[in-house]
């Protein structure tokens, strides 16, 4: 493509940090959550300490998970248009047609890319429901937490959860909801790399620098 | 310490017998159940030395009389005798001489005459379907029989599972309609004593605590009794150290079992259930199921044979996939089909290229 591309700043800083510590936390959690859910590994050493330090790396990776939810919360309000509480819902009538459009492309119904600047409004949409997700997933951790350490601090970040379910079930649906957000942390790569490609305009390098290269052709 | 009262409860254990010295062991050991400060056991000595034995009666509905065969059983004998004469079990429906209409007389006498001075132990659910029909005492339903005895009494406590939230009656789907005391009788004095069965210590230390202090314990949002469900088990167990160290049993007889590693991973509900089974045990203090080797089944949870059902199975499985189907195996193969989905797509991506730039051409 020959047309002139605008370097624009898109993902602010807390944006970026908040994505990449969202990134290491989920592979922390990952790893050591399937562990306290069903110990993989057996030492038999007398020093080990295996599930304690896998519950405390989980843990360790719980406080900085929510100290950046929380930043994120903070700057769906105070950001930039892209990182705006509004991309993230089809408020709009260009929103809606984006909608149409975006899902249309994934489908090969239509050829036309999304061009979209921010969030396309198909990316939008999966991001709350992550973030829906990620909060379940932060309440029902300390309601789980809550159990062994009782107290007013838990209790209002998780702790009420288990007046509304059992905690068998809030066990349950912890593990189950982390391989929700598996699926969509794929389906999130993927089409990342592929608008990418087809859009060109350095989408995949703009979460690391911030800037993407844009045409003209992107929704405002 | 004053000499006993005549007619006291230290009275009539010291006629049949009991020595001074096993008289304060059983108040130290009430005491230690309590948790009390220091002085407790002292205070629970003169607390027996002057009162009266209140009257009990103890209602039997959907039950197994399994909370029965754990009362009966405190096999320490100076326990057995006290719990035996510090209550006076007037009605009783499997250990009272009287039977028909005696029995009835015995229990409506109480009621009668000693409205709001007795203590009452249910056992058992109490069915509300079809209008309680399906569990009936000389005629009268369940239902009807609670609200008149529990209404009546000083205070009512909910003994086991059943009496609790329904228990084993109330499990799914539940066809009798069968709830606990909380939801069958409202507006009286309870308090609940969930296991299955419970722990005949328990129940000792609450009627002890009432004649000690004149109130019930304290009890915790879903109306236990602190002193016996305010800690949770896994973190009072003896085989914690296993659990923190990552030393598991894998399999029922494996080198682990033996060695006495955490049952965590056979399905053990320690994490899950509040109880003082590591402190109290059972069986005059020998063991209890972890010590044997067994893990913890939840029964001193809300609706246990629900909620912690697979008993050997840390989770339950995912409904509508098969009995094997655990939250893994969904989770992993929901994770790989999207996978294969996103290969799929690529494939077709690669092929709708090639029609495109054929077209261009």
């Amino acid at each position: 493509m020959t047309t002139e591309r605008k370097r624009t700043y898109i993902w602010e800083v807390p944006v970026r940090l908040t994505h990449w510590i969202n990134f290491f936390a989920l592979i922390a959690f990952s790893v050591t959550g399937l562990y306290i859910g069903g110990p993989y590994i057996h030492p038999y050493s007398e020093q080990s300490y295996t599930m304690g330090w896998m519950r405390f790396f989980h843990l360790l990776a719980g406080y900085v998970f929510l100290m950046s939810i929380i930043t994120r919360i903070y700057w769906a309000f105070a950001g930039n248009r892209y990182a705006n509480w509004r991309v993230f819902l089809p408020i709009t009538r260009k929103q809606r047609e984006d909608l149409e459009g975006a899902t249309k492309y994934y489908l090969f119904m239509s050829k036309k890319p999304p061009y979209a600047a921010g969030h396309t409004m198909c990316a939008g949409i999966a991001y709350f429901v992550l973030f829906l997700l990620f909060l379940f997933q932060i309440f029902s951790g300390f309601a789980l937490l809550s159990y062994g350490s009782p107290g007013f601090f838990h209790l209002i970040l998780g702790g009420w959860l288990n007046s509304l379910m059992g905690i068998q079930a809030i066990r349950f649906w912890h593990h189950m909801v982390m391989y929700f957000i598996w699926v969509i942390a794929l389906i999130h790569i993927y089409l990342a790399t592929w608008l990418d490609s087809v859009e060109g305009n350095g989408l995949m390098g703009s979460i690391f620098g911030g800037y993407k290269f844009i045409t003209g052709k992107e929704w405002e | 310490m004053g000499e006993a009262k005549s007619g006291s409860i230290y009275d009539s254990l010291r006629k049949k017998g009991v020595s001074r010295r096993d008289f304060m062991k059983f108040c130290s050991l009430m005491a230690a159940t309590l948790a009390l400060p220091v002085g407790g056991a002292a205070r629970i000595a003169e607390a027996l030395e002057k009162k009266q034995k209140p009257t009990l009666v103890w209602l039997e509905f959907q039950d197994c009389c399994g909370n029965t065969e754990s009362f009966l059983r405190a096999n320490d004998p100076t326990v057995a005798q006290i719990v035996l004469d510090i209550l006076s079990v007037d009605y009783h429906e499997t250990i009272m001489a009287p039977a028909g209409k005696q029995a009835e007389k015995s229990l409506s006498d109480v009621v009668k005459n000693q409205k709001g001075k007795y203590l009452v132990v249910v056992e058992g659910a109490i069915p509300l379907k079809d209008g309680g029909v399906y569990c009936t005492i000389g005629g009268r339903t369940a239902h009807d029989i609670a609200k008149e005895v529990c209404g009546n009494a000083m205070a009512t406590i909910a003994i086991g599972a059943c009496a609790w939230d329904g228990g084993i009656p109330a499990a799914a789907p539940n066809p009798t309609g069968a709830v606990g005391v909380k939801d069958a009788v409202k507006g009286i004095t309870l308090i609940n004593l969930p296991g299955c069965p419970a722990n005949v210590v328990n129940l000792t230390g609450t009627v002890v605590h009432f004649l000690t202090f004149g109130s019930l314990p304290l009890t915790d949002s879903m109306g236990r009794p602190l002193f016996a469900y305010g800690r949770r088990i896994h973190d009072a167990c003896e085989r914690r150290a296993h659990y923190d160290a990552g030393r598991f049993v894998q399999a029922w007889g494996d080198d682990g079992h033996k060695k006495g590693w955490c049952l965590y991973q056979m399905g053990c509900k320690g994490p899950e259930t509040f109880k003082n089974c590591p402190a109290q045990k059972w069986n005059q203090g020998t063991s209890w199921p972890v010590q044997a080797g067994h893990g913890c089944i939840g029964c001193a949870a809300p609706h246990f044979w629900d909620t912690m059902t697979p008993f050997y199975k840390r989770l339950e499985n995912v409904p509508g996939f098969g009995v094997e189907a655990n939250v893994d195996k969904f989770g992993a193969g929901l994770a790989a089909a999207t996978a294969a989905g996103l290969v799929v797509h690529r494939i077709l991506r690669a092929s709708k290229k090639e029609k495109s730039s054929e077209e261009e051409k």
